[in-house]
């Protein structure tokens, strides 16, 4: 298992060298990436920010419930912070298992609980203006 | 006693800060020390019962009572993309 919350550039490979096992048949990739226009709005960039200490401590969380939901083999989380531009990543899911349904199934639902317990939030910029984006998911209390 | 605070995101922009350290009553709860807060920065918003308050980085419900040393932070709803697709 590998957590990480970093203002670097993120690259999915050595993510997905540190899940596969010889006994993984299949390897699950999730990247969240900046996209170009949001509510008919044209982005410049985005800004995240993240409680990190305590943004760590729920992605290690999540990872382990997944752990334990599914049968799978390994499981790494990644999220960038500060300033990212169009194109660039903001998230890595990757999770290996022996077979594809179980990678599927358990990215997709670390994917979703990431975004409803972790406490990072994101600034869109755009052409004349900016926002935090507040999202329709509340984090649940006392979510473990 | 005495409590941390961290601004995080909107409540960053809203204060101008990243922390804050304070001199609290024994007792006070989270809503109430944003309550306090709210007046020392005016443009700290009214989340009404949708802000969420974490101590010591665990989610605490609003009524929570402070301890000495406390690290507070105010969580507005958690980014997410789903509304903007």
């Amino acid at each position: 298992m590998l957590i990480s919350i970093t203002a670097d550039p993120l690259d999915p490979q050595p993510f997905i060298e540190h899940v596969r096992r010889d006994e993984s048949g299949a390897v699950a990739l999730f990247l969240g990436v900046v996209r170009s226009s949001n509510l008919g709005r044209r982005v410049l960039h985005l800004e995240y920010d993240a409680y990190p200490q305590m943004a760590e401590k729920k992605l290690r969380q999540v990872a382990e419930e997944i752990m334990t939901r599914w049968p799978i083999s390994d499981i790494a989380i990644a999220h960038r912070t500060g300033r990212l531009g169009v194109g660039e990543t903001s998230l890595v899911v990757v999770v290996s298992s022996p077979h594809r349904r179980e990678a599927f199934d358990a990215c997709q639902h670390a994917v979703d609980r990431i975004k409803e317990v972790a406490p990072i939030w994101k600034k869109e910029v755009w052409e004349g203006g900016e926002a935090w984006i507040e999202g329709e998911g509340q984090p649940t209390l006392h979510p473990e | 006693m005495k409590a941390t605070v961290k601004f995080f995101a909107a409540f960053h922009d809203m204060t101008g800060r990243r922390e804050l350290d304070l001199e609290v009553r024994e007792g006070l709860t989270v809503s109430e020390l944003y309550h306090d807060l709210r007046a020392r920065f005016p443009r700290l918003a009214d989340y009404g019962g949708s802000l969420l308050f974490t101590v010591n980085a665990e989610y605490v419900p609003a009524d929570h009572a402070l301890h000495d040393g406390d690290e507070v932070a105010f969580i507005p709803p958690v980014s997410g993309g789903t509304h903007a697709h």
